[in-house]
């Protein structure tokens, strides 16, 4: 009895190891930015590009953070969470366009004039949320993806959850889904709201 | 900044490629007529064209080569079983020159390294650094390790035991003693 016991836990220890190893998301790259206070930066704003909009505008105040993309197609899946979300008026949410000219493998960036892809990048972007409807309060256009490094971001879409004082509390990657909103995004911003 | 770099990285192919035309040219101009005024043209037309181009390749070199060390330690985010080095995702080619850019302000390999793992966590690296929560993975395989080897140890010291304690019995001994003492084995 004692010979066979051993092995066979040893034996469900792998496997336990094994599946819960194997059933991570290896995208789901923790944040080292978490708890830590959001990256100062200022940038042109989408509905006005000669004002600039700064995280500081927003001190006192809890606020989302989401990385988008018109050439982005998961934005497109998650865009309706962010419609809805909007209607409810729940929190301030901030897009940040992610290199919306450079981004597009299509286009070839190198061929375009700083000038030129200012105006692309605004017609693009403006039209798509025209298309698809405009959930967010305001929305800074991250050209060469700078502030996109700052904040450690790897792919789009992704969404930081910032507290009164300007400290990142959550980054989601990947698309919103319903789920994610309503079991983690909103109740952390109603606790923060307190 | 980025203009400029997007102008190098374009521009610097082709210059590589010119000199090395030029060279080349030089070479063989100078072996088969050996004229004078083939080597003055060949020389007029080809020392500018060093003295101007050759410095900020130079200069350029230890800075990619530079970029290219440290950015091999470092894990592409968007694929990521390649290095930044060898990536050819949009993200890495950004990063790639971020680093140039770091290193042209003078920043050393580790405020570079510190850059990095700031934005995107310990996971960038390839050799994670030796703290609290990557205990387990540094010392975890020789953990195994030993734990096998007491194990193994236990057992065999057991069965040693169990294995001198049994005497034989009187008929036991005598089975023996026939076998032992048998002229042909048995087929």
């Amino acid at each position: 009895m004692n010979r066979f016991l051993w092995p066979l836990i040893g034996f469900v220890a792998l496997v336990i190891l094994l599946a819960v190893g194997l059933n991570l998301n290896p995208r789901d790259v923790p944040s080292p930015l978490v708890g830590k206070p959001a990256p100062l930066f200022s940038l042109a704003k989408l509905d006005a590009p000669e004002q600039n909009f700064s995280p500081k505008d927003l001190l006192g105040k809890v606020w989302l953070l989401n990385v988008w993309s018109t050439w982005c197609v998961s934005c497109r899946q998650e865009h309706p969470v962010l419609v809805e979300m909007a209607k409810s008026k729940t929190v301030t949410l901030i897009g940040l366009n992610y290199k919306e000219v450079r981004g597009d493998g299509e286009l070839d960036a190198d061929k375009i004039a700083p000038d030129a892809e200012m105006k692309l990048a605004l017609q693009r972007s403006n039209a798509w949320l025209n298309k698809h409807g405009n959930p967010y309060n305001l929305s800074v256009l991250d050209l060469d993806g700078r502030v996109g490094i700052d904040y450690g971001v790897y792919g789009v879409p992704e969404t930081y959850v910032i507290d009164k004082a300007g400290v990142i509390r959550m980054k989601h990657t990947g698309p919103i889904s319903p789920d994610d909103f309503s079991g983690k995004i909103l109740p952390l911003v109603v606790e923060l709201n307190k | 900044m980025n203009n400029v770099n997007i102008h190098y990285r374009d521009t610097e192919p082709q210059r590589t490629h010119r000199e090395k035309h030029l060279a080349w040219f030089s070479l063989r101009n100078l072996c088969a007529s050996a004229s004078l005024w083939w080597i003055l043209i060949v020389a007029l037309f080809a020392f500018p064209a060093f003295a101007k181009e050759a410095a900020p390749l130079a200069q350029d070199e230890t800075v990619e080569k530079r970029m290219v060390d440290i950015s091999s330690e470092l894990r592409c985010l968007v694929c990521q079983n390649e290095s930044l080095s060898g990536s050819h995702a949009e993200l890495a080619n950004d990063l790639r020159r971020e680093i140039r850019t770091l290193i042209r302000d003078g920043k050393s390999d580790s405020e570079i390294m510190e850059f990095m793992t700031n934005r995107y966590g310990d996971f960038v690296r390839y050799r994670p650094p030796l703290k609290g929560t990557t205990l387990l993975l540094w010392f975890g395989p020789a953990l195994f390790l030993v734990g096998g080897f007491a194990v193994l140890v236990l057992y065999l010291r057991r069965r040693n035991k169990a294995i001198t304690n049994v005497p034989l019995s009187e008929i036991e001994q005598r089975q023996a003693d026939r076998l032992l003492n048998a002229k042909e084995p048995q087929q």
